[in-house]
């Protein structure tokens, strides 16, 4: 498609200068002897007029083939380097998703790739150009050499002004890029706020933070298009004063006789001609500085270390369930700030664990850790006696499913969301764990069943909904070990009664660690983790929990508490109304 | 969206736009009377061209190189003239262009905070950003690039014709008589082009938000490992923008290879007829070699404007999507200078006969009728999809009933001020969004000229300073994105303290606290009660530990308010709403 291109390009090149000379020929031939003596033979005026429109349709070829093989190369480039950015996306851990913005990393796939090769839909005109430029100072050597000097000063004015213009251009055009990019992260993080500044009433506020970069952008652009605003009438300007050049010099020339009226027709008019190319040249290299900053932060991506390595090991696939253990696990976010301190515990193959702890205390990077959507700092985790470092990502994934405290859900139907595609997970599996997460009946309530799509991120769906419809995603892939983040939050109560319940009643078949506060859950459990400030504080029945860790009791018991503390005060003011 | 582009959608879209950036004006008399002396300098060359041929060029053969001379330095002059008001010209054009931008870009903005939530809820979130993103870059774009040549081109096709028709009006029909047909073809090209932007459009859209999710669901699909399953999607998804992007460029190389048959057609037609005119005696040598160049200048604009059609589709385009955004009403209207401000102390709230379906949805709230005194403390419960969020919504304004009416202190809220009603009455939902920044700056949201140490009082009111003091760098830590830096629990405290800062007289909490330890909730609890003692509450809960300490306790079921009373009455009666609520409560928070 490039060659296509090129020679498309080439070709329509090439006749715009024998259109020239064409035109110059036929003028000084044809049409110069013809007024002169007021006749005009037939023949070489229709021959004249033949040669002018064979080269005007050979121009159409060259265009056709130039734009749409330039056409074909660009999109093609843009959507493989559209798949490697996103591929990369897939690779690169959770960890590095967490240090990059969402929407840097959708203007990266989106319109940093669109950047990064909008230079090359007119590349092969740019080579067309080159080409047409090298021709036309051949052509005019040629004709005289005189005029070719003024050819070659208008050449190279034109490639210093160039250079300049690009020069001047580059620092501007990555401002407004970082600018724009900078307009769109206030935008996208004020509209997901929406519901806080509208209850809160501060539209006027945001709209004033909007505006404030929206200026910066606008001045910025105006500088901009101040360098461009100069540029683009001299380079518009440049070709003609060309002509003007050949017109003078020409005409000396002429009655020096060394060249002919043809002569000058012809070198006339290819600098009128070379006009719209030479411009275009000029888009071109104003591009040039915008395409730079994409292919960085292209590169920026597909560079990025930090993957997380699987192993090769796999865990013999059996029906049992699987073993978790922590030991000595410590873990720090990027900044250093630590998390987990010397983390040490177990969930035996078919018990049930309870992570119990205040807000903040690390649960949910325990849960993390267990699926190993990040690595500990220090220590190791395992299942069945096996460093998760160590398995293939398939193995891991076929064993162990996380049920995350946000639910995320995909823009497609009920059955791709439970199904995910997984081998063995037909729509007999699906409906068994929706059933189970106490999803059956709003899904059968669904217009289309299964195959209602759900839409982005599940927005026609209830919080607790998504949650269900999550947790039988879980389900689905029957895992031998199950981790649920607070993973019931957003269900009531009596439907988060059942679904423990239905839990219970499964065939044992699954390990399960469960981060909760509510007492149902913990009741769930067979042993209870207490976790403080990241370190675990207790781990033991909780019944002895209870007994001999005021933490853990405070924080289980606080309801109760709340309620005895009531009935006294609920007495002490009983009292004070009696006396 | 897809509504084809005729000629008189892209007047109306053109004659709208123009109404709605009256910055576009700005000097507008002046940046005209530039264009026409930009434009009107493209004609000197072939008018020097003729000018030196016919005069200084005798038939009999030599060069008066004197005349010459002069042709050639009036010319450089006129050039020298052009250059300078194009950059003038461009300078104002640019100027006035990216104000206008920056302006309609900020009221967009503005627009969509004053949608709404549900209008809000009906677009895609990427979708209302491109609204004053992408689709203004485009815009920008084409002004910058490709806007003002085919400004400056029609000039050029103006007075490129006014010239050709005194040198020879014959020949200027010849011309014309190749290029009419080309605005035919070209407008039959032009709606089969459209269509196919419009696909493209939508075929990059899915691809978008393909993209968007497999960035926002990444740890999803790396612990279910369903990678391939994403690379597929993506892959299928990016092919497809990539085919209709294609399939569109080929209708518009189709038709930009018009305008290149009729110049050909054009010249050959001009050297035929202008040497039978010359034979004749009608036209100098001069004139005629002047119209082949003048020709080329009529091509031009032709070419240029096949050049940048995609580009003014897509802004065309893109300005009419910004358009649509700023044509929708708001359904929440804020009532502004007609309104009243609520009256001053504690506020009351009455339900009357309150019915509420979402469009085309069936009813979700019915026949709510109730009053609710100042200064109480009401606990809202009832099962997921009863419609109790629904109830807050109603209640805060963020969507208004179907009918019924809902007043507070006895003013009926749609007469209500928004500047009044969002400083006295504020709610806080159930995801407590937080904004990059630090934890301080998040808290005085409404209210930026607290003082740190006030946010740190605050915090201690709450009971919450042990939980500040463990934070790495105290009020000043970064939440990160969405505050996805905290725990989900520790954004819902963030969002507490947000909405206790802001001093409310009425105080909605939709779920507020149901990521937060019980311990925590418990303690949050107590500290809010005494803290709000003198104003008005109203909790959305589903830990019934809310409803016990509430003075009131609203039960919904199915749409209807079914009871109403303290906890300890409700609870008499085990097999109402609210005693099965309880019991499942207790059987879930108690040990067994």
């Amino acid at each position: 498609m490039f060659t296509l291109g090129v020679v498309g390009s080439v070709l329509y090149s090439v006749l715009i200068i024998a259109g020239a000379f064409v035109v110059g020929g036929v003028v000084g031939r044809v049409v110069v002897p013809a007024v002169e003596h007021r006749h005009a033979p037939a023949a070489p005026v229709a021959l004249g007029a033949g040669l002018i429109f064979a080269v005007g349709a050979g121009r159409v070829a060259g265009l056709y083939g130039r734009r749409l093989g330039a056409g074909a190369m660009q999109y093609r480039l843009q959507a493989t380097y559209r798949r490697r950015v996103t591929r990369r996306y897939l690779e690169l851990p959770v960890a590095w998703h967490h240090r990059h913005a969402t929407g840097t990393l959708l203007s990266n796939a989106n319109s940093d790739v669109e950047a990064a090769f909008y230079p090359i839909a007119p590349l092969p005109f740019g080579v067309g150009t080159v080409v047409m430029l090298v021709v036309a100072i051949a052509s005019l050597f040629v004709t005289d050499w005189v005029l070719a000097l003024v050819g070659v000063a208008v050449f190279l004015a034109l490639l210093g002004m160039n250079v300049t213009y690009s020069r001047r251009m580059s620092p501007r055009v990555s401002a407004a890029q970082r600018l724009r990019a900078e307009v769109s992260a206030v935008a996208h993080e004020s509209f997901d706020g929406a519901l806080v500044v509208k209850t809160m009433g501060r539209e006027s506020e945001e709209t004033q933070r909007f505006a404030a970069k929206a200026g910066e952008l606008r001045d910025a652009m105006i500088r901009v298009g101040r360098v461009r605003g100069l540029f683009d009438p001299a380079l518009d300007a440049l070709p003609s004063f060309g002509t003007l050049g050949v017109l003078l010099v020409g005409a000396w020339r002429l009655r020096q006789g060394a060249i002919g009226v043809s002569d000058l027709v012809s070198v006339a008019f290819l600098f009128t001609v070379l006009a719209f190319p030479i411009r275009a040249i000029g888009w071109v290299l104003a591009e040039l500085p915008r395409a730079a900053v994409g292919w960085e932060r292209i590169q920026n991506v597909l560079t990025a270390s930090g993957d997380m390595a699987y192993g090769d090991a796999e865990l013999p696939a059996s029906p049992k369930p699987a073993a978790l253990s922590f030991a000595h696990v410590d873990f720090a976010h990027l900044d250093g700030q630590p998390v987990l301190h010397d983390v040490t515990f177990e969930v035996p193959a078919g018990r049930t664990v309870a992570l119990v702890g205040p807000t903040g205390s690390g649960k949910s990077t325990i849960a993390s850790l267990a699926a190993r959507l990040v690595d500990p700092v220090a220590g190791t985790v395992s299942v069945d006696g096996v460093d998760v470092s160590t398995l293939t990502h398939e193995s891991l994934a076929a064993t162990v499913a996380l049920v995350p405290q946000v639910p995320f859900v995909f823009d497609d139907t009920v059955r791709g969301n439970v199904t995910l595609d997984r081998p063995g997970v037909d729509d007999d599996v699906a409906w068994r764990a929706l059933r189970t997460a106490q999803a059956e009946s709003f899904v059968s309530a669904l217009p289309h069943g299964l195959d209602t799509t759900v839409g982005e991120r599940g927005t026609t769906l209830s919080g607790g909904q998504r949650q269900r419809l999550t947790l039988a995603r879980a389900l689905a892939g029957g895992p031998r070990l199950l981790i649920l983040d607070d993973a019931t939050s957003a269900v009531d109560p009596r439907v988060e009664a059942a679904i423990l319940s239905s839990l219970r009643e499964r065939e044992s078949g699954t390990s399960i660690l469960v981060t909760a506060y509510r007492r149902a859950t913990i009741a769930l459990a067979d042993e209870v983790v207490y976790l403080e400030h990241g370190r675990v504080v207790a781990h033991g029945t909780h019944a002895d929990l209870l007994a001999t860790v005021p933490g853990y009791a405070n924080l289980v018991t606080a309801y109760e508490k709340a309620d005895a503390e009531r009935e006294r005060e609920k007495a002490f003011d009983d009292e004070e109304v009696s006396a | 969206m897809t509504t084809a582009v005729t000629g008189a959608s892209t007047w109306r879209t053109l004659r709208r736009g123009l109404a709605m950036s009256p910055e576009l004006r700005t000097g507008l008399a002046g940046t005209l009377v530039l264009a026409v002396i930009a434009t009107a300098g493209r004609v000197a060359v072939p008018i020097a061209i003729q000018q030196g041929i016919d005069r200084g060029l005798p038939a009999s053969g030599g060069a008066k190189l004197g005349v010459i001379a002069g042709i050639v330095g009036l010319t450089a002059l006129v050039l020298l003239m052009t250059m300078t008001s194009a950059y003038l010209m461009n300078v104002r054009l640019y100027t006035v262009s990216e104000t206008a931008l920056a302006a309609i870009r900020t009221r967009t903005f503005r627009h969509v905070h004053d949608l709404s939530m549900l209008h809000q809820q009906s677009e895609r979130r990427g979708s209302l950003v491109s609204r004053v993103t992408g689709d203004v870059d485009q815009m920008s774009q084409f002004l910058q690039y490709g806007g003002v040549t085919l400004l400056v081109s029609t000039g050029q096709l103006t007075i490129t014709t006014v010239v050709m028709a005194i040198y020879s009006w014959q020949l200027t029909l010849v011309v014309y008589a190749a290029f009419l047909p080309v605005a035919f073809i070209i407008r039959l090209f032009q709606r089969r082009l459209t269509a196919a932007y419009a696909a493209t459009r939508v075929r990059v859209g899915v691809m978008l938000a393909a993209i968007s999710e497999s960035v926002v669901g990444a740890g999803v699909i790396r612990a279910y490992g369903v990678r391939r399953r994403t690379e597929r999607r993506l892959d299928a998804a990016i092919e497809d923008s990539r085919a209709a992007q294609y399939g569109a460029q080929r209708i518009s190389v189709n038709a930009s290879t018009v305008g290149e048959w009729a110049s050909g057609l054009a010249m050959a037609g001009v050297v035929i007829v202008g040497v039978a005119l010359g034979v004749g005696g009608h036209l100098s040598v001069g004139r005629l070699t002047a119209f082949l160049f003048l020709v080329n200048l009529f091509v031009q604009p032709v070419q240029i404007s096949t050049e940048v059609l995609n580009d003014a589709q897509n802004a065309l385009a893109g300005w009419r999507r910004v358009l649509d955004v700023l044509d929708q009403q708001p359904d929440v209207a804020d009532p502004g200078e007609a309104g009243r401000d609520l009256p001053p102390g504690p506020i009351d709230v009455v339900f009357e006969h309150v019915h509420f379906a979402y469009p085309g949805g069936p009813e979700v709230l019915s026949d709510v009728d109730l009053a609710i005194a100042a200064q109480t403390r009401v606990a809202v419960v009832g099962e997921t999809g009863s419609g109790k969020t629904t109830f807050a919504k109603l209640l805060t304004r963020l969507m208004d009933p179907t009918t019924g009416a809902v007043l507070l202190s006895g003013v009926p809220l749609t007469d209500v001020r928004f500047a009044s009603l969002r400083r006295r009455v504020v709610m806080v939902p159930q995801d407590g969004f937080l904004f990059d920044a630090s934890v301080a700056d998040n808290v005085r949201f409404a209210r930026p000229e607290l003082s740190d140490e006030d946010l740190y009082l605050a915090f201690e009111e709450l009971g919450l300073a042990d939980w500040v003091d463990g934070l790495p760098a105290g009020l000043s830590t970064q939440v990160g994105e969405r505050g996805e830096a905290l725990s989900v629990g520790e954004r819902q405290l963030v969002a507490l303290a947000r909405a206790y800062v802001a001093d409310p007289d009425l105080l909605v909490l939709d779920e507020a606290t149901s990521a937060v330890d019980p311990a925590t909730e418990v303690r949050l609890q107590r500290t809010l009660d005494a803290v709000t003692r003198g104003r008005t509450t109203i909790a959305i809960a589903h830990r019934l530990s809310t409803a016990q300490s509430a003075d009131e306790v609203l039960v919904v079921d199915a749409g209807r308010v079914v009871q109403r009373g303290p906890h300890d009455d409700l609870v008499r009666d085990p097999g109402s709403v609210y005693g099965r609520l309880y019991a499942s409560w207790l059987e879930q928070t108690r040990s067994s």
